[in-house]
């Protein structure tokens, strides 16, 4: 089991190494890094803007395997993924944010998985009963509904919520409050106060799309023979569902949970602009409008390294759930 | 259960005052739907009694089933079930979820059809047979139920019942897994265990297992059993009472003996002459019962049987018959016990009774096309040699390591001349399937040549393999699911030509013909599968299979997901077939009853080799091979006499995995032959492993085939060969004076 385990976190490294390999290739091909320095006025001196570019290892006139090469050679040798446009580190700055994105990202998917199972559970349970409408409905509209759009929503209502209490008790731009004591309870009470929305945002949008699998999956469950069976034993129906019926159902959510996590990505990406957190989602928005070949390389690898954690995380659920598939 | 040999279970009949366990009156179930309400069951009325075994008998859609998961409170909410179920004196309709609840699995408890679904494949068998121990005792500790549920697997059966307590249902073999049913059925030692066709996913040597240990259950608790099962031949061997159903009523009940020797309702005649017998297969045609049963949303109101009954007479048409006793002048309604006696739901039960209608006669065995010769001298359509077929065993996800084979077919040499019928039979895994895959497939085989009309098919180019491919036509298992339920007929039946290339007037032409000759109305054509039965669909398979008018038709186990009452008519059409087109047939079955019916000459295959082959006649009559005569003898035979007088070859575990080396004899680990065997003679199964020989008639792969009547003669008086055929045909038509 463990070396199973092992050998798939080797396929996937070697898959992500590729991954981030593709993504410098193309983003070299395409992303034309000398436009932010032209148009200006007064004009800036070509060969300054050759010698920038050059130096960052993104001059558009060197052919692509050869920039491709040394920017290898750089990640081998130094383990760097170069400059930004910005002249900073691209490690060093996705150090610096990764933090708050992946608070967002955790509880977030977390919590939808969690939220998903539950609803699509009980949606089985009660199919065509009003309860089963109701999710059905809402999960239909937040799957329809753009991430963004849910955001602005929500703070909207939170304008309303705090007006109504007259206290600013929803706090909803950046991260933190600038200036908050550095002791414990004060900064978690306004980091959670700050999180509150985001992570309701994505917590909803990421179990509307669990809550339909779950359900198919659960009324598959619900006629099993094993059900049956578990009535037969003497069960309620009930006791029966819960005991026999929900861990099967969940099985096969475990590849859904690492194939959406893509997905929870680009909705926290969003999420964090529209609510002004200076984490990896600004971060990537940054670095494609800028056309930053490194920086929009060290996003790729980000989410490259988060899917491939979330993948090797299901595949540990998957056969701690199913016996099936341990030998 | 240890010894290979066993006796059959007598009925086990209580000794003291023999009170209902369960009483069963006027139970109807409704299943309302928007196309009109389903009454799948109506008016049913039974009783068992403590201990008693009572089998519940009908085709599929009979209501059988659905009778018995009423009484266990386990249809859908949206079923309407009225009547009365008393368990005990409690009446359980009514009764809440959670009261249920305290008697499932207690005192009621219940065995399934499909032993691997009805397992939770995510827990261990162990915990699932504990689960039931400590749901209805919760004081019970862990380590106690553990403990029992051990001891209860190793009584149903299972060896090493310690270590195989924790493995999985996916670890276990099919038969394994409906002990393990049995184990939870038996933990609490119930009053009444109901089983659902539980042998019907099994094979034959597995089933004489499960049987047996049913009737084990049945002695350790002293519970009543009741049986839902299709199958006549196991009711004659284990049942005290059958209770017959058609169309959601029961439509005649009484003893086995009753039931089997002196039915009263023809429809029950013609089911009992519709069974291939193993005792008089092979000699006479079967019986075929025409038609179908009607379809439960829309009952006319005259009997159900009428449309198919050779008996109707006006008043069925227009008042259905209520069930009443027959023979009331013999045996008489047992007072304040009704509903036990014989009965039967018919208006010429009477006639019946008194001999006024003779019941040989309401389904005349059909004539059969003249006598048959089999020449041997024909020529040879289909010749195999040394056929192999392995499969690689890997390992490994990046790097794939072969870390055994399985030996699917090992060397199997066979042929088939014009006009005849080669029988392959054996359990499940045996490597029949694989041998007809490898034929139809028409490649280069691994090892060994397959000659079809002489051509070696190693030689083909590709357009003459496709050309060859007229020749050889199969026709698979499940009707509907080998139909593509989106094309009409006209389509389906033709798509054979099609893939040759044919012109459509060929094709259109060809499609009315074959209709015609399967029996089929040409006019038909244009529908869809899902406007024919069970029986009408076989009937589809046959006929696109003989579009391109081939030499050779691969039966894959044509007639068993058929109902009997349609099997037989599916059979005497494939015999009639043949006979007029100068067919030649593999045919591939479990059932050696219907093999012996149609067959030439039988091979049976064991691990991926035939183990014995030969003429029909002599191979059923004296087989050589132990492994041959102990399926022969796990084969039920629809007669309750002829079931108690034999004694069966019980064969221990099951068909082991065919990825071990082979060393000695691959039969031996199961060999009823081998234990009773002294040790010189044993050590030569053990280290040489034997080759087909010629024993008279046969051929046979066993190094003591003429010492096999060790096994006849040795343990049990009557021996296995089959019994005389005698018995179900005279006694069934007879009339009682």
């Amino acid at each position: 089991m463990l070396s199973y385990i092992l050998r798939r976190v080797v396929n996937y490294v070697v898959l992500t190494f590729l991954a981030t390999v593709c993504a410098y290739m193309l983003t070299s091909a395409f992303m034309d890094p000398t436009r932010r320095y032209q148009g200006r006025n007064p004009p800036l001196d070509p060969e300054s803007i050759t010698r920038t570019v050059d130096e960052l290892g993104v001059n558009p006139d060197v052919p692509v395997l050869e920039r491709t090469g040394a920017w290898l050679h750089r990640l081998v040798t130094e383990g760097s993924f170069g400059r930004t446009i910005h002249q900073t580190d691209v490690l060093t700055e996705m150090v610096a944010r990764a933090g708050v994105s992946l608070r967002l990202l955790v509880v977030g998917s977390v919590l939808a998985a969690v939220l998903g199972v539950a609803l699509g559970v009980w949606g089985a349970v009660r199919q065509y009963r009003a309860a089963d409408s109701v999710i059905t409905y809402a999960s239909y509209v937040l799957i329809a509904t753009p991430t963004f759009v849910g955001g602005v929503v929500l703070m909207i209502l939170a304008t309303r919520f705090n007006a109504a209490v007259g206290e600013q008790v929803i706090r909803f731009t950046g991260a933190y409050t600038p200036g908050v004591p550095p002791e414990f309870w004060p900064r978690l009470a306004d980091t959670v106060s700050h999180m509150l929305l985001p992570t309701i945002a994505l917590t909803l949008f990421g179990a509307a799309a669990y809550s339909r699998y779950q359900r198919s999956m659960m009324l598959d469950v619900l006629n099993a023979d094993y059900i049956r069976t578990a009535r037969a034993k003497g069960r309620t129906r009930t006791s029966a569902l819960w005991r026999h019926g929900v861990r099967v159902a969940v099985i096969p959510m475990t590849t859904y949970f690492a194939y959406s996590f893509g997905t929870l990505l680009a909705g926290s990406t969003f999420l964090e602009v529209v609510f002004s957190w200076n984490g990896m989602g600004q971060f990537t928005i940054d670095a494609v409008t800028q056309s930053d070949v490194n920086a929009a390389t060290g996003a790729v690898f980000f989410a490259a390294v988060l899917v491939l954690i979330s993948s090797t995380l299901s595949e540990i659920l998957y056969a701690a759930l199913d016996p099936r598939v341990r030998s | 259960m240890r010894e290979s040999t066993t006796v059959r279970a007598g009925p086990v009949v209580p000794s003291g005052p023999s009170e209902a366990v369960l009483e069963v009156d006027g139970l109807s179930v409704t299943f309302p739907q928007r196309s009109g309400d389903v009454r799948a069951v109506r008016d049913v009325s039974f009783t068992v009694r403590r201990g008693e075994f009572l089998a519940v008998v009908g085709e599929s859609g009979s209501g059988k089933s659905v009778s018995a998961t009423a009484v266990m409170g386990l249809l859908p909410s949206t079923a309407r079930v009225t009547g009365d179920v008393r368990f005990q004196d409690r009446s359980l309709l009514g009764m809440s979820d959670r009261a249920l609840s305290r008697l499932r699995g207690n005192r009621i408890s219940m065995v399934f059809q499909d032993p691997l679904s009805a397992l939770n494949p995510v827990h261990t068998v162990g915990a699932q047979v504990e689960e039931v121990l400590r749901l209805h005792a919760a004081s019970t500790s862990p380590a106690a139920a553990s403990a029992r549920a051990v001891e209860l697997l190793r009584t149903v059966g299972i060896p090493d019942a310690a270590r195989r307590a924790r493995a999985y249902p996916h670890e276990f073999s099919g038969g394994m897994r409906q002990r393990a049913m049995i184990a939870m059925a038996i933990a609490n030692d119930p009053d009444l265990i109901i089983a659902d066709e539980p042998t019907t996913a099994l094979d034959v040597t597995i089933q004489a297992q499960i049987m047996e240990v049913l009737q084990e259950a049945r002695r350790l608790t002293g519970a009543a059993v009741l049986l839902i099962t299709h199958d006549l031949g196991v009711v004659a061997g284990h049942a005290d009472r059958v209770a017959v159903m058609y169309a959601g009523t029961v439509v005649e009940q009484g003893t086995v003996e009753e039931i089997f020797y002196s039915p009263r309702m023809p429809y029950t005649l013609g089911l009992l002459r519709s069974v291939p017998n193993l005792t008089t297969a092979g000699t006479e045609r079967l019986v075929p019962l025409e038609g179908r049963p009607p379809s439960l949303d829309a009952l006319g109101p005259g009997c159900p049987f009428a449309p198919r009954c050779p008996l109707v007479v006006d008043r069925c048409r227009q008042e259905e018959p209520a069930l009443l006793p027959v023979g009331t002048e013999r045996r008489g309604p047992l007072p304040g016990d009704p509903g036990r006696v014989h009965a039967a739901a018919c208006w010429r039960a009477p006639e019946l009774e008194s001999g006024a209608v003779h019941a040989a006669d309401v389904f005349p065995r059909p004539a059969g096309v003249a006598a048959r010769t089999v020449a041997d001298d024909g020529e040879t359509v289909l010749e195999v040699t040394d056929l192999v077929r392995h499969f690689p065993l890997t390992r490994g996800a990046v790097v794939k390591r072969r870390v055994g084979t399985v030996r699917a077919v090992d060397g199997v040499s066979f042929t088939l001349r014009r006009g005849q019928t080669l029988g392959l039979v054996g359990e499940s895994g045996c490597g029949k399937s694989t041998t007809v895959l490898e034929i139809l497939e028409m490649a280069r085989p691994q090892h060994g040549t397959i000659r079809i009309n002489g051509r070696d098919v190693a030689q083909l180019t590709k357009a003459e393999r496709r050309h060859l491919r007229r020749d050889v036509q199969v026709v698979f298992q499940d009707p509907m699911a080998a139909l593509d339920p989106r094309l009409p007929v006209a389509a389906l039946v033709g798509e054979p030509l099609t893939a040759q290339g044919a012109d459509r007037a060929t094709i259109s032409r060809r499609v009315a013909e074959t209709l015609e000759l399967v029996g089929l109305d040409p006019s038909m054509a244009s529908r869809y599968p899902h406007e024919f039965s069970g029986g009408q669909r076989q009937r589809l398979g046959i006929a696109r299979a003989l579009s391109t008018e081939p030499r050779v038709l691969v039966l894959d186990e044509p007639v068993s997901a058929l109902d009997v009452s349609i099997q037989a008519g599916v059979i005497n059409l494939l015999e009639d077939l043949r006979d007029r087109l100068g067919l030649s047939y593999v045919f591939v079955a479990h059932d050696l009853a219907v093999v012996r019916q149609i067959a030439d000459t039988v091979a049976v295959m064991y691990l991926g080799r035939i183990v014995e082959q030969g003429p029909v006649a002599p191979l059923y009559a004296r087989p050589r091979h132990p492994y041959t005569q102990a399926l022969i003898s796990a084969v039920p035979v629809p007669d309750p006499g002829v079931e108690a007088a034999r004694r069966r070859i019980l064969l221990e575990g099951d068909l082991p995995s065919p990825t071990a080396e082979p060393h000695g004899c691959p039969f031996r680990p199961r060999c009823p032959l081998y234990r009773v065997l002294d040790e010189d003679a044993r050590s030569r199964c053990r280290d040489e492993e034997p080759e087909l020989r010629a024993l008279g008639p046969l051929t046979a792969a066993c190094h003591h085939a003429e010492r096999n009547h060790l096994l006849v003669a040795g343990r049990s008086g009557a021996g296995t060969r089959s019994p005389a055929p005698r018995a179900h045909e005279d006694r069934s038509s007879e009339n009682t004076p």
